[in-house]
């Protein structure tokens, strides 16, 4: 496939100090050979990226900014995160989207799925073609479509993936996703070490450090860090404070709406299950089965996102939770418009009835419109507790 | 200090009560909020002060949206669990599902043994509001009070629209297609009822009692309509729309 790097986009000049950065920076990593794979999911399969030499970066889209721009081709009753993803893709603000080789999207909520569609008419996109269950012949299934990624991206880009890279990615990844899980066991402690939106921060950040070794160094240098702190007996969180697991959509783009509130009001989060939180780093990969690419897919298969039917690996995975991180109530915060995580909702809702969890739900978007509704609802959730 | 006072500054009134020590009510206080929550909540504190009370003689505590701005409240609670207190406090009770009807807000709250067990609150939508009852008596040149009184007399029409807005301009067909008004009005009840209902359906609650607080809680018809179509009795009183205060005070009298 052509390797010649566009030109910066015609309003490069209009952006601020920090989107110039972000463009130049990544239009090095492209001068220097590097390509960039966009991903929007914890369903793309990394392994695959990294032994194809592709860089993958998260495209989804936090912030409000351009969803109107997104409005022109996408309906209003959409989630956020779909509308904004499309939005910096079509007003070119986004580094990232605007310098990728290829998108890679998979098949998980309708509204992505018809999103790639369009997207794929501005951007060069691969739809993986994810199975919606954990079982009958999914793995079959899945693991096909990776072989046949594999193919598309060694005759389209003129490389090999061979089995050896990608066991070593394999490696490779497993390792960052202990580093990942060990910073987030640290909130099992009473009081945790940290706040959540503090890690938040940092898991999310880590998926911009592109270097391997330097997101190692940076997961461990916050976990060092921390515990040294916590052992000389600083305390950031107060021990009364009440712990609280955050479940449901991904929430990078209303994180100070929720997380930081609910941190400012007294509490603190000590189980992020989102996707940028323990979902996307607790399963790992069988480095040494016999077919690495079957292990990879039946990695990603087990994740227990509310696409799937029946999603029963969420439901157990967050009774477990609740008791290793000693949780004092759940707060699940959705997308607006997000059909699969909402209507699900009822049915966590009723187990954490029947556990006895304190429960409470919030369905948001990335304006602030309802930041005094939220405050109000989070204050007397933790008043409740 | 001899004062316990609660401020409930909602989005359209404020609300205060002054309670003594032994919890009897001295004062109650309502007025509307206007644009500004600060200067509402000076006003209040210069009303008390004619009155002879004292801030430096009290413990108050803040509530509702505009909590934070009593800038001298010694602390603030949220209206869920002052209105949980009120409403218990009213009428004796320790188990209560209370609906609260707002100026921006329609709140369900489930008490039990005198502790708010859960919540639902709308999301960003006026439907089923005081707000909503307010644009649609405005769209019939009514007040609030008249529309509900009205449509006790009236009947057979229905609002589909939940949203105001699409609410607003079915209510405007309505007129136009020569509608009587009584109808119109009981359709727009209708509609704040059964929102009001739809969303007791997502709380749990034993309660044997319902209790309607807030700005309508005078609005008989409203409270018949409720009760039937929840098939549970609906009690309020005069003083339910200061259940807030109420219950601020008392939050405001343990620290006395």
């Amino acid at each position: 496939m052509d390797r010649t790097i566009p030109d910066l986009p015609e309003q490069f000049e209009s952006f601020g100090e920090a989107r110039k950065n972000g463009f130049l920076k990544v239009r090095s990593i492209k001068e220097n050979g590097g390509r960039v794979a966009g991903i929007f999911c914890t369903f793309t399969p990394l392994e695959i990226l990294d032994a194809a030499g592709f860089l993958p970066v998260s495209l989804c889209g936090m912030s409000d900014e351009v969803i109107p721009a997104a409005e022109a081709h996408l309906p209003k009753n959409l989630c956020p995160l779909i509308k904004s993803s499309y939005g910096f893709a079509l007003s070119q603000k986004c580094p990232y989207t605007y310098f990728a080789d290829l998108i890679v999207g998979e098949t998980t909520c309708d509204g992505k799925k018809k999103m790639y569609e369009l997207l794929g008419k501005l951007k060069n996109c691969y739809i993986l073609h994810l199975p919606q269950s954990h079982d009958r012949d999914a793995l079959g299934i899945w693991t096909a479509e990776l072989r046949r990624f594999i193919a598309y991206l060694e005759e389209n880009f003129d490389l090999e993936i061979t089995e050896e890279k990608l066991r070593l990615a394999a490696k490779m990844r497993n390792e960052e996703r202990r580093k990942r899980m060990q910073l987030m066991e640290l909130m099992k402690l009473t009081p945790p070490p940290m706040k959540g939106e503090q890690l938040a921060s940092v898991l999310e950040g880590a998926g911009f450090v592109f270097e391997t070794a330097d997101r190692y160094a940076k997961l461990d240098e916050l976990r060092n860090e921390v515990s040294a702190r916590y052992e000389a007996g600083e305390r950031l969180v107060s021990g009364q404070a009440k712990r609280i697991l955050v479940t449901g959509c991904p929430i990078g783009g209303v994180l100070k709406k929720t997380v930081k509130l609910l941190e400012d009001s007294g509490g603190v989060v000590v189980c992020l299950e989102n996707c940028s939180g323990i979902k996307a780093a607790w399963q790992m990969v069988d480095e040494n089965a016999d077919d690495i690419i079957e292990a990879i897919a039946a990695r990603y298969l087990k994740i227990g996102c509310s696409v799937m039917t029946p999603n029963d690996r969420r439901f157990q995975h967050l009774e477990k939770l609740i008791r290793e991180y000693r949780v004092d109530g759940v707060v699940e915060v959705d997308l607006q418009f997000c059909t699969p995580y909402l209507v699900e909702e009822h049915s966590i809702r009723t187990r954490m009835q029947e556990l006895g969890i304190p429960y409470l739900s919030l369905e948001t978007d990335y304006s602030q419109s309802d930041a005094g509704q939220l405050t109000t609802r989070l204050e007397a959730f933790l008043e409740r507790l | 200090m001899q004062y316990a006072i609660g401020i409930d500054i909602g989005s359209t009134c404020a609300k205060t009560i002054v309670m003594d020590k032994d919890g009897t009510v001295l004062r109650r206080m309502l007025q509307p909020t206007g644009w500004s929550s600060v200067d509402t909540a000076e006003a209040i504190r210069a009303d008390l002060f004619r009155d002879g009370i004292s801030m430096d003689d009290a413990y108050s505590v803040a509530t509702g949206y505009g909590r934070i701005s009593v800038p001298y409240a010694n602390h603030c609670v949220t209206e869920i669990t002052c209105h949980g207190r009120g409403a218990c406090h009213i009428f004796g009770k320790d188990n209560l599902l209370i609906i609260d009807i707002g100026g921006q807000d329609t709140k369900l709250i489930s008490v039990e043994d005198g502790a708010v067990k859960d919540f639902v609150m709308n999301d960003k939508c006026s439907a089923g509001t005081g707000r909503f009852l307010e644009i649609m008596a405005n769209t019939l040149s009514l007040r609030p009070a008249e529309l509900c009184e009205l449509a006790a007399s009236g009947g057979n029409t229905s609002i589909s629209s939940m949203c105001t807005v699409f609410a607003e301009s079915e209510v405007i067909s309505l007129i136009g297609r020569g509608e009587k008004r009584e109808n119109i009005a009981f359709a727009v009840v209708d509609s704040i009822v059964k929102k009001v209902v739809s969303q007791s359906s997502r709380i749990q609650s034993s309660a044997d009692t319902v209790c309607l607080t807030g700005g309508l809680c005078e609005f008989s018809w409203l409270i018949r309509c409720l009760s039937e179509q929840l098939g549970k009795p609906v009690v309020s009183s005069p003083d339910c729309r200061y259940a807030g205060a109420i219950g601020a005070a008392l939050a405001a009298k343990k620290m006395l």
